[in-house]
C-alpha cells in the first residue's frame, strides 16, 4: 500500500486532492444530483473531494499511478462502490502491475469488510489473473472464524475449489466446522457440495453419511440443517430402507421429543408404509400431522392440515372404526 | 426443548399496532428530497434502485403525487446508456441489470415506457445471457440467479421474453435447486430466501413452475418463521423485513401463503415501524431505510392490509399497474 502513504488515511494526515499540486491538471467533477442541487453539507469534506476527482479521471479515462492511490481512497470511503474497484482493475492491468501487493491489499480488505461482495469479486479476479489460488482455503476459513456462514466467503471457496480441483481436503474442513456448530447451514450445504462433485451419492456413501448425521441429530434433535440433509440425502429413495433412521426415530419418539422436523420424517415414513398396502399407517400419520398443527409446531398449523389432506386424498379414506 | 433458537423479542409497544400511513409518507418525501444527506450521497451507486423503491413505496399507500415525477424522469432517463442499451444506477457509472430492471419499474410505474427505446434495452439484456442459460449482471461477468430474475423480469414488462433462451434460462435456475427445494446463488451454493424469490418469480415468468417441488420448497419457506413471528433468509440466521417480501412473495407464488401465520408475521412487520421518523427498519428498533419500507408496506400488503394497494407478487409493483399491461405468468394453487 505504498503509494498511499502520503496521503495517510486517518483524517488529520490527509491532504486533499484539491491541494495536491500533483493533481493540479484535473478539473473535479462534483456529484449530479439532477436539476436543483441542493448544498452538499452533509456529506464528508473526504468524501466529496476523492469522489469529485474520481469522477473526473474516470470521464478523463487516465489510468496511471497516482489514480490507483485515488481509487484507494475511493475504496476506503466507500468500498461498496462497485464501479470504483472496476476501475481500479482496469488501471492494474493497464500498468501491468505486480499482482502481489494488490492481492495482500485484497485481503487485508476482505478481512476488515467480508460482508462486501465487491472485494470479494475483486479477490476473484486477482486470484485468476494470478493463477495462484494457494491462500483462498486459509483466507477464507479466516472468515469463518467470525461468520462462519458467510454466503460471499463460501461462494469464493466454492469458486476455488471447483476451479481448481482442490477437493481433497474439505470434507475434513467441513466436519470441523460442524463439531463447532452443527447447527451451521452453510457447512452441511458445502458437505453436499463436496460429495456431490466428488463421490456422488452412492448407495455406500449414502449409508455413511446417514450415519454421520443421524449423530448430529441425537445431540439436537430440533436441529433444521441437518434433517434436511438427511431428508435431502435420501430422497429418490425410501426412509424405511435405512434401519438407522428408523431406530433413531423410535428413540427420539419414545423420549417424547416435540420436534416438527423428527415428526415429519416419521410422516414421510407412515407415507411409504402405505404406500405400500400397510392401511393403518394413514392414520398414525394423520394423527400426527394434529398433534403438530395443534400443540408442537401451531405457526405452521396450516401446513400440517394440508399435509393431512393431501395424504388422506392420497391414499384414504381414513378408516372410521 | 430449550433449543437456542436466534431471534429477537418484539418490543411491547402499543403505538406500532397501527400502520403510520403518513410518518411512512413523509420520510419517504424526505429521503428523496435530501440530497445532501450523507446516507444519500453513499448510497449513489444504486440511485436508480433506491428511486424504485421510494416510487413504489408511495405509490402502494396512494402518495405517489408527492414526488417530483418530471425531475424523476429526467434523472432515471440520463442514466440511460445509449452505447449499450442499459440503465446506470448514477451519472458517471456503468450499466448494470440491476438497475436496468429498477428503471424499467419506475418508466412502468409512471406509465412512461414510451419515452425509451425498447429495443435497445432489449438488446442490452439478451446479450448478458450466458451459452449455459444463465444471465450476467454487466459486461464483467458475474453469474447470479439474481441476474436472470432481472433480465426475465424486465424482458417480461417490456413484453419481449421473445428475445432470450426461456427454456436455456430454465435449465440454468433447474440446475441451481439445492437438496433443501431450494436456490442458491449458482450451482451448489446455498439455499437463500432472497435467492429463491428470484428463482420462483422466474419461473413463473417462463411458466415453468413444474420444475419445483412446491410442497417441499413451501416447507423450507415457512421454516423461515420464528416465534417472533418475523422471517429469516436461511436457518440460524437472525429474521429480517425484506425477507417477509421474498418469502411472502415465493410462498404466495407456489399457492402457499396460508402456511405462515400470518397474524404474527404482521406483529412483526409492524414492530419494525420507527414511530418518530416514519419508514421501517430490518428489525425492530434498528435504523430505518427506503428499502426495508417498500418490503414492509409490500409485505404487509400480501397478508392482506386493506390501506395498502395491492401488490404485484412476480414485480413488485401496485396490482392495478401490472393489471394495465395484461402480462401472462404463472401462479401454483395449493
Ligand atoms: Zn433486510
Amino acid at each position: 500500500m505504498s503509494e498511499g502513504d502520503e496521503s495517510n488515511s486517518d483524517e488529520q494526515g490527509y491532504v486533499y486532492y484539491r491541494d495536491r499540486p500533483n493533481w493540479k491538471d484535473i478539473e473535479p467533477i462534483p456529484q449530479d444530483d439532477g436539476p436543483n442541487p441542493v448544498v452538499q453539507i452533509a456529506y464528508t469534506d473526504k468524501f466529496k473531494d476523492v469522489y469529485d476527482y474520481l469522477r473526473a479521471v474516470i470521464r478523463k479515462g487516465e489510468k496511471t499511478e497516482r489514480v490507483l492511490e485515488l481509487t484507494m481512497d475511493a475504496i476506503e470511503c466507500n468500498p461498496a462502490n462497485y464501479t470504483v474497484w472496476h476501475y481500479r482493475r482496469e488501471v492494474l492491468q493497464e500498468l501491468k502491475k505486480d499482482l502481489k501487493s494488490e492481492l495482500e491489499f485484497a485481503e487485508e480488505t476482505v478481512l476488515n469488510e467480508p460482508k462486501n461482495y465487491q472485494v470479494w469479486y475483486h479477490r476473484q479476479k486477482l486470484v485468476e489473473w494470478s493463477n495462484d489460488p494457494s491462500r483462498e482455503l486459509y483466507l477464507t476459513a479466516e472468515v469463518f472464524k467470525d461468520d462462519s456462514k458467510n454466503y460471499h466467503a463460501w461462494q469464493h471457496r466454492q469458486w476455488t475449489i471447483r476451479t481448481y480441483g482442490l477437493w481433497s481436503n474439505e470434507l475434513e474442513f467441513v466436519d470441523g466446522l460442524l463439531k463447532e456448530d452443527f447447527r451451521n447451514n452453510s457447512a452441511w450445504n458445502q458437505r453436499y457440495f463436496v460429495i456431490i462433485n466428488t463421490t456422488g451419492y452412492t448407495e455406500e456413501v449414502v449409508k455413511n453419511e446417514v450415519k454421520y448425521v443421524i449423530d448430529f441429530i441425537k445431540v439436537a434433535p430440533n436441529n433444521e440443517s441437518a434433517w434436511n440433509y438427511l431428508t435431502g440425502i435420501l430422497k429418490g429413495g425410501r426412509i424405511s430402507d435405512h434401519e438407522p433412521v428408523l431406530k433413531l426415530i423410535d428413540s427420539l419418539r419414545s423420549q417424547h421429543v416435540p420436534s416438527p422436523f423428527l415428526l415429519s420424517t416419521m410422516i414421510d415414513v407412515y407415507e411409504e408404509e402405505v404406500a405400500n398396502g400397510k392401511k393403518e399407517s394413514l392414520e398414525k400419520a394423520v394423527k400426527i400431522c394434529e398433534e403438530l398443527g395443534s400443540k408442537i409446531d401451531p405457526v405452521r398449523k396450516r401446513y400440517w392440515e394440508y399435509t393431512s389432506r393431501r395424504l388422506i386424498s392420497a391414499y384414504g379414506p381414513l378408516d372410521s372404526t | 426443548m430449550g433449543t437456542p433458537v436466534k431471534d429477537v423479542e418484539l418490543p411491547d409497544r402499543p403505538e406500532l399496532q397501527e400502520l403510520l400511513l403518513e410518518k411512512h409518507a413523509s420520510y419517504i418525501e424526505t429521503f428523496e428530497k435530501n440530497k445532501d444527506d450523507l446516507d444519500y450521497c453513499m448510497t449513489e451507486f444504486l440511485r436508480v434502485s433506491g428511486i424504485y423503491w421510494c416510487l413504489t413505496a408511495m405509490d402502494l399507500i396512494g402518495q405517489l403525487d408527492r414526488m417530483n415525477k418530471t425531475e424523476i424522469l429526467d434523472y432515471v432517463m440520463s442514466c440511460f446508456d445509449k452505447d449499450t442499451g442499459g440503465f446506470r444506477p448514477a451519472v458517471n457509472h456503468d450499466p448494470h441489470l440491476l438497475y436496468t430492471l429498477s428503471a424499467v419499474q419506475i418508466l412502468i410505474l409512471y406509465d412512461s415506457v414510451s419515452l425509451i427505446d425498447k429495443d435497445r434495452i432489449v438488446s442490452f439484456v439478451s446479450k448478458l445471457q450466458q451459452p449455459d442459460g444463465s444471465f450476467v449482471g454487466d459486461r464483467w461477468g458475474e453469474v447470479d440467479t439474481r441476474f436472470s430474475f432481472c433480465a426475465l423480469a424486465t424482458l417480461s414488462l417490456l413484453g419481449r421474453l421473445d428475445a432470450v433462451d426461456i427454456e436455456k434460462s430454465v435449465q440454468f435456475i433447474s440446475s441451481c435447486m439445492n437438496f433443501d427445494g431450494g436456490f442458491g446463488v449458482i450451482p451448489g451454493s446455498e439455499s437463500h430466501a432472497g435467492q429463491v424469490y428470484c428463482c420462483v418469480g422466474s419461473l413463473a415468468i417462463c411458466k415453468r413452475l413444474d420444475v419445483i417441488n412446491a410442497d417441499q420448497l413451501g416447507w423450507w419457506l415457512c421454516e423461515r418463521q420464528l416465534p417472533s413471528g418475523g422471517l429469516n433468509g436461511r436457518p440460524e440466521k437472525l429474521p429480517d423485513v425484506c425477507y417477509s417480501w421474498w418469502v411472502l412473495a415465493s410462498l404466495s407464488i407456489i399457492g402457499r401463503i396460508h402456511w405462515i401465520d400470518k397474524e404474527r408475521l404482521t406483529q412483526f412487520i409492524m414492530a419494525t415501524q420507527d414511530d418518530e421518523t416514519g419508514g421501517f427498519s430490518d428489525r425492530p428498533g434498528d435504523m430505518v431505510d427506503p428499502f426495508h419500507t417498500l418490503f414492509g408496506l409490500a409485505g404487509l400488503s400480501l397478508l392482506g392490509n386493506r390501506q395498502i394497494k395491492g401488490v404485484n407478487l412476480i414485480f413488485c409493483l401496485p396490482q392495478n399497474v401490472i393489471e394495465r399491461l395484461e402480462l401472462d405468468y404463472e401462479l401454483l394453487k395449493e
